[in-house]
């Protein structure tokens, strides 16, 4: 076993037991706070995946940006319902099933697919995935319709939200 | 060396958990939580799959880049949504929530 293979167990292992507190947790701000410890491990396997401004974009907008809005979120929608009032719902056995069913037949699949067992492809010395990434969101040939796309998005969802919690006197 | 399995089992587990806590939760900020847990097991098997199979292909990243916009756009609403329904009915429970239910 390599030095890598032992950080990825341990990385996972941090990342799969946040995200069961993030789910579990009865406090909110914990769940919040667990969720910004998942998003910081699925950042370091982006760095395990050579996608380095992968992983610097998760720390700016995932933990940077969004976990911090549901931190506000959670502040201003506080109430008992972390106290006494119960976490699930009538359904969560129903809901452990069917996440068990999804996990085992998503690794049925993948585990059977010839694929699986190809070794990590390699980067060719000149290539530059970053370099390749920006002339690829800007090039009309590739993705620069679903970057603009994504850029009205962001701005409608802008609008929307101010208008959504906008108080009306 | 770490197998590509390995990436697809852990975001497999990952989805998973982010299943389980839009499905089972009460609350809907949580309920939130738990789609941003999936859609960064799906982000992780973009770039795995980007690194394993084409890394001459930008396409991977690309396309996590364009989910974390969705992502972005998603909570920012969601968010407002749950805020404003807090400020009329008091609750963000997700079974209190029934307003359109017939």
């Amino acid at each position: 076993m390599t030095a890598l293979q032992i950080i990825f167990i341990l990385v996972a292992a941090a990342t799969l037991g946040a995200g069961l507190m993030v789910v579990t947790s009865r406090n909110l701000i914990h769940s919040a706070l667990w969720l910004v410890v998942a998003l910081f491990g699925v950042a370091v396997f982006y760095v395990l995946l050579q996608a380095g401004f992968l992983a610097v974009a998760q720390v700016v907008v995932y933990i940077g940006a969004i976990a911090i809005l549901i931190i506000f979120a959670i502040m201003l929608t506080r109430r008992i319902m972390d106290e006494d009032s119960p976490t699930f719902n009538a359904n969560w056995g129903w809901a452990v099933f069917v996440a068990l069913i999804i996990f085992g037949a998503l690794t049925w699949v993948l585990t059977s697919w010839p694929g699986i067992s190809q070794p990590m492809a390699e980067l060719s010395e000149r290539s530059d995935p970053l370099r390749q990434l920006g002339a690829a969101l800007v090039s009309p040939s590739l993705y620069v319709l679903p970057f603009e796309l994504a850029s009205v998005l962001l701005l409608a969802a802008l609008v929307g939200a101010i208008f959504i919690s906008w108080e009306r006197k | 060396m770490i197998p590509l399995s390995w990436y697809l089992i852990f975001a497999a587990a990952l989805f998973s958990i982010g299943l389980f806590g839009v499905l089972a939760r009460k609350n809907a900020i949580v309920i939130l939580m738990g789609i941003e847990l999936m859609l960064n097991a799906v982000n992780v098997n973009l770039v795995a799959f980007w690194r394993y199979r084409a890394p001459e292909m930008i396409a991977g990243q690309a396309f996590a880049i364009m989910v974390f916009a969705v992502a972005a756009a998603e909570v920012a609403v969601g968010l407002a949504l749950f805020i404003s329904i807090y400020r009329r009915r008091n609750t963000v429970a997700a079974d209190e929530i029934d307003l359109m239910k017939w």
